[in-house]
């Protein structure tokens, strides 16, 4: 292993550990902000105590969870009831690394230019796809080794969902891979560069954005698809037994699967890192241009994040049988109906792109 | 740099599948297999085929042992009852059987080295998505087709089997309505 191999290598790790830092703070703080815009949306204040505004109350969160007692339950298959809420996490963090948060960027005073991606990966797409479906084991073997009913229909509900649902989410990206010919997110970005920053994959791929937020919803077990945990029928589902920090782990899992399935949203539909016409302010390559491409990038996020939150405020939750139908009778026939209109669109203009 | 990865990743693909045939947990044997499935493809993606590995994950680990978790949930399969003694002779012959297929692979290891790697044919763009979606759609067209079919058929067959009780009970339900 030669300097240059070190030097790169220890770049990574510090990128890693910048994006993971800035992503657990934006979790920190949706957990906050979901808990005050819900307040509002039901007429009350929400957590505004601790510190200004409510500003500390994650940090609040994170030292309760650390301090409860840690009660694991007697008859549970102990191995695999450690091992789920690691999987859990692990895989909510692991597709981190392939998201462009921004474009290749020069730093001030230096000819060194940076591209604002940790990993270049040939099939970035496969990849994200690859890793959230093995996210249901945390959730499944949460519900089986707790031993509890409630935990395990919570797990068994959790895992049908997942199945069912990770087709339509599959199957609305295609449009988008026929559209970009590549699976590399920072390449599909930077092909929705045209237009000066506003050439969208949402313009022509429209049925499949509405296909892959409703099927991004059910994925991350949010309202109105929070089966899994359904409170008023299972307790808390499959995170019934779990307790302190092993059920924070859960909790920053399902946070952290919403924000990655919003930057997934952003990269893909709303055109990653572009802001419209910031080439033609500051130009393309310079420091001003990265920094507003990247504050771009979280704007987007923050605002996907901020419609969950506001789904959540205002649905009810599906019945079961409703859920099935929804995802395999109507959801999955629309994803290929909007496969089909791409491809026919493409077929026709193929200058178009 | 790479060559400890390999032994990393070889190390717990072995360890895995001795973990698969060692437990008697139903559940642990599935989770060993994840962890084969998942190390099979780290080794995927140092042979430079991330198209390969990414497959292998989301259909084998995704999807398929997803659905074996499922059903050993389902069940509520506890430890698998003691080896029955009628199976015991089959102790030796799967011995055997593994020892047959070792040499297979010794065998094919050794005669893939006499053989010169065929001109023209670059190692690192076999396992790109470009060359394998190129490849599915011109040369093996015909069994792409045929394994579509295959599937499409196993669905029907599936579904056939599933509604049949199903719709008994829904006419005996409109004769008694």
């Amino acid at each position: 292993m030669d300097t240059q191999t070190a030097i790169d290598i220890a770049l990574k790790f510090a990128a890693i550990t910048v994006a993971f830092v800035v992503v657990l703070l934006v979790v920190a703080y949706t957990v906050l902000a979901e808990r005050r815009i819900l307040g509002f949306i039901q007429g009350r204040l929400g957590p505004n105590r601790v510190g200004p505004g409510g500003m500390l109350q994650p940090f609040a969160d994170l030292l309760k969870f650390i301090l409860k007692e840690d009660i694991v339950p007697d008859k549970s298959t102990r191995f695999v009831y450690f091992l789920a809420p690691v999987i859990a996490t692990m895989a909510a963090l692991m597709t981190m690394i392939v998201y462009p948060f921004g474009p290749e960027t020069r730093i001030p005073f230096t000819d060194i230019t940076i591209p604002l991606v940790i990993a270049h990966f040939d099939v970035g797409l496969l990849y994200v796809l690859g890793i959230t479906s093995v996210g249901v084991y945390g959730i499944m073997l949460a519900g089986w080794s707790s031993n509890n009913k409630y935990s395990l229909m919570g797990g068994l509900r959790a895992s049908a969902q997942m199945i069912s649902y990770e087709l339509a989410l599959g199957l609305s990206l295609i449009g988008v891979i026929l559209l970009a010919g590549t699976l590399d997110l920072a390449q599909i970005v930077e092909l929705q560069s045209g237009w000066h920053g506003s050439r969208w994959f949402i313009i022509f791929h429209p049925l499949g954005f509405i296909t892959y937020f409703i099927a991004a919803i059910a994925e991350t077990n949010r309202v109105p698809f929070d089966l899994p945990e359904a409170e008023t029928e299972l307790v808390a589902g499959f995170h019934t037994e779990y307790s302190a920090m092993k059920f924070a782990l859960f909790f920053l899992a399902e946070y952290i699967n919403m924000f990655t399935v919003s930057m997934l949203a952003t990269t893909l539909f709303l055109g990653g890192w572009n802001v419209p016409f910031a080439d033609v302010i500051f130009g393309r390559g310079t420091f001003l241009f990265g920094l507003v491409g990247a504050i771009g990038f979280l704007l987007k996020v923050i605002f996907f994040l901020f419609v969950y939150i506001w789904i959540r405020g205002t649905l009810p939750r599906f019945r079961f049988d409703q859920l099935m139908n929804f995802g395999w009778k109507i959801l999955l026939p629309f994803a290929l109906l909007s496969i089909f209109l791409t491809s026919t669109l493409l077929f026709l203009f193929p200058n178009l792109f | 740099m790479l060559v400890l990865l390999f032994i990393l990743f070889g190390a717990m693909a072995i360890g895995c599948a001795l973990g698969v045939v060692a437990q008697r947990n139903p559940l642990y044997s599935a989770i060993s297999l994840i962890g084969v499935f998942v190390s099979l493809a780290c080794l995927y993606v140092m042979l430079a085929a991330p198209f390969i590995a990414a497959v292998q994950v989301i259909v084998y680990a995704g999807a398929i042992m997803v659905l074996v978790v499922f059903v050993i949930m389902l069940l509520n399969v506890e430890e698998e009852e003691r080896r029955r003694p009628r199976l015991r002779f089959l102790v030796p012959a799967a011995i055997a059987l593994a020892g047959v297929l070792i040499a297979e692979v010794a065998f094919i290891l050794v005669s893939v080295q006499q053989v010169p790697v065929a001109a023209g044919s670059s190692v690192s763009d076999v396992g790109l998505t470009q060359s394998i979606g190129a490849a599915l759609f011109t040369k093996y067209l015909l069994p792409f087709e045929i394994t579509s079919i295959l599937l499409l058929m196993a669905i029907v067959g599936a579904m056939t089997l599933a509604r049949r009780g199903g719709l008994i009970r829904s006419r005996e339900q409109t004769t008694r309505g």
